[in-house]
């Protein structure tokens, strides 16, 4: 017998028609679903090129495995990415691409948030986005990662990611139950201080242990979406019961659902074990993600603004505990405080619980759902010399917009209690 | 031979390489006046255009770390600089592969601005100081890419020859 395989060989093994893989081989895997947001202004761009000179009529090769969901700079924040977007939607009615997601309070949203609540995304699934956070579908046991606009265009020529190295596989065993006011956001960004920003540069993170399988689909995204900031090619928990709950319930998939496993004797090059139950909320402080701190070590720090959303931690059960924290209080005088929910399922579901009503009462300002202040490029940006303390994935100098200022990570619980303070402020006390 | 013309640290994000507020340019023609916007004297500096073609950047670890934007890589391809770097992030490596921008993997590089730098097959020496470092080559699979001149012209033959699954 050969040697075992994670669930990441296993499933590139089946997608390039081989019996097997092993970690450092190219492989040409096929796409199971391709995913792209406004940058699909620049895939267009470069599949039209490829198609250049070859007599060729410029298709998608299969307009069903395509997802363009319009989430980064919605609505449009200027001209030039109004025409972008214009370009794309007569790209997508001339290819007949129907898993699109316009700018719409209904069916719109953050690409990652969409992917998994229209069920797009299932176990065993190659999926690439030209988005880093494509990581996050790993939640639902794919192996999904982020590429570049010209690996895209080539998928969508080819139906294959042609530029694919076999990642190696870090195992990751979490064990003990999470306490009051700490979760999947804070194993996240506790593991990622441990394997640092590049710790899993080429490499898969496969979670396991009894943390994992008691947590909800929301909170697997959560960790596989900030795996990237630990380098990694993609996070990944092999689908189980909850993710056939998952697509079953809230996705709304009514066929059996088939999960790829890894072998017994797979072959991990290392394996890190993380103990939850006295872990305290983590805080990554500017501007690295990997400079994660313990809350105590930074409790009291001002911050001129609070953010609440992203497809990190911008789902129901995120609003829901934030919105528990700030009920009937007030944010801060000094303090401004954004919330934009991830998706318009979400953001209708929140309307209905009241939770955006405890928000705008507490005085937050609630956005519609996108990117948002995210990525610096459309609204919240930071003055010179301000601080951030938001529950998305980056703190990068600039990623707010401005490289004069600073971001710091953080959950839900902690944004909300900080909120009320207008300094960074522990949940636990609050 | 060529020159470094800027010396960088660990962890140069994609952020800091193309800022975000610029992700509405796409295209490679464009892109270019936008490298290292917020480093404003890097970025004048580039714009003059006063070095030679195949200059260098030198990165640290984890270069190009963060999004997956290749407005980053298309930006300093429209330099014709190199990057030298002692390890590279995933997506930045592969879109530099797919781009055809030069990227060197160098774990043990000691370099400074103004250094003179070989960059061979399997070495980089330093002319200034007289050092040569291993480089890590990349698996022979993707030389294939590179042969071709990048992604584009890779897929096209392949579509041509009806590879089409
Ligand atoms: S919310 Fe932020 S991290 Fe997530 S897809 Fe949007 S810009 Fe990227």
């Amino acid at each position: 017998m050969s040697q075992g395989m994670t669930v990441v060989e296993k499933i590139l093994a089946r997608a390039a028609g081989l019996p097997s893989v092993a970690a450092g081989e190219v492989v040409e895997p096929l796409v199971d679903l391709a995913m792209s947001h406004e940058n699909a202004a620049l895939v267009i761009n470069q599949f039209q090129e490829i198609f250049e000179g070859t007599g060729l009529a410029a298709k998608v090769w299969d307009p069903s495995r395509i997802a363009i969901i319009f989430d980064h700079r919605v609505p449009a924040e200027s001209p030039k990415t109004a025409t972008n977007q214009k370009k794309i939607r007569e790209f997508v009615a001339a290819n007949g691409i129907n898993k699109f997601h316009d700018i719409r309070g209904d069916v719109g949203g953050i690409c990652h948030q969409i992917l998994p609540e229209y069920g797009y995304v299932r176990p065993g699934f190659v999926v690439v986005g030209t988005d880093s956070h494509t990581t996050s579908h790993g939640a639902l046991g794919a192996f999904s990662f982020g590429v570049g606009a010209t690996e895209m265009a080539s998928a969508w020529s080819l139906g294959r990611a042609v530029n694919i190295e076999v990642p190696a596989t870090i195992k990751v065993v979490v064990s003990g139950r999470f306490p009051p006011m700490v979760g999947p956001k804070d194993l996240i960004l506790h593991l990622i201080g441990l394997l640092t920003a590049q710790g899993a540069n080429f490499k898969v993170l496969e979670f396991h242990g009894e943390t994992i399988r008691t947590m909800s689909t929301s909170g697997r995204i959560a960790i596989c979406n900030m795996s990237v900031e630990a380098g990694a090619t993609s996070g990944i928990v092999p689908g189980d019961e909850e993710t056939r709950r998952y697509l079953c319930e809230e996705a709304g998939i009514a066929e059996d659902i088939p999960c790829t496993l890894p072998d017994p004797d797979a072959a991990y090059v290392r394996t890190v074990e993380i103990d939850v139950s006295a872990l305290a909320p983590q805080i990554a402080c500017p501007h690295l993600v990997d400079n994660v701190k313990s809350i105590t070590e930074v409790l009291g720090t001002p911050v001129q603004q609070i953010v609440i959303g992203s497809c990190t931690n911008g789902r129901l059960d995120d609003l829901a505990a934030a919105a528990d924290i700030l009920r009937g209080r007030k944010v801060a005088a000094g303090t401004r405080m954004l919330v934009f929910p991830a998706s318009g399922r979400i953001f209708a579901q929140a309307l209905d619980k009241g939770y955006l009503h405890d928000f705008m009462k507490a005085g937050a300002v609630v956005m519609n759902s996108g990117c948002g202040p995210c990525l610096g490029v459309h609204e919240g940006a930071l003055g010179d010399n301000e601080t951030a303390l938001s529950t998305t994935n980056r703190n990068f100098k600039g990623r707010m917009g401005n490289p004069k200022s600073e971001v710091y990570l953080c959950s839900p619980v902690v944004a909300a209690a900080s909120a009320i303070t207008g300094v960074i402020t522990d949940p636990r006390h609050a | 031979m060529a020159k470094v013309i800027i010396k960088l640290g660990n962890d140069i994000s994609t952020d800091d390489i193309y800022p975000g507020r610029h992700m509405a340019t796409v295209l490679p023609s464009e892109t270019p006046q936008f490298a290292f916007s917020d480093r404003t004297d890097f970025n004048a500096f580039l714009r003059s255009k006063e070095f030679a073609p195949g200059s260098i950047i030198v990165g640290g670890e984890n270069f190009g770390c963060g999004s997956s934007r290749e407005q980053a890589c298309s930006a300093l391809k429209g330099y014709n600089v190199a990057v030298v770097a002692k390890s590279i992030s995933r997506i930045f490596l592969q879109n530099s592969i797919n781009l055809g921008l030069k990227v060197v993997l160098c774990p043990g590089l000691e370099a400074n601005e103004g250094d003179d730098l070989d960059l061979g097959a399997d070495q980089v020496t330093n002319r200034s100081t007289g050092q040569s470092f291993e480089q890590v080559r990349l698996p022979a699979a993707r030389q294939g890419i590179m042969d071709a001149g990048g992604l584009i012209p890779y897929t096209r033959t392949l579509l041509v020859a009806g590879r089409q699954p």
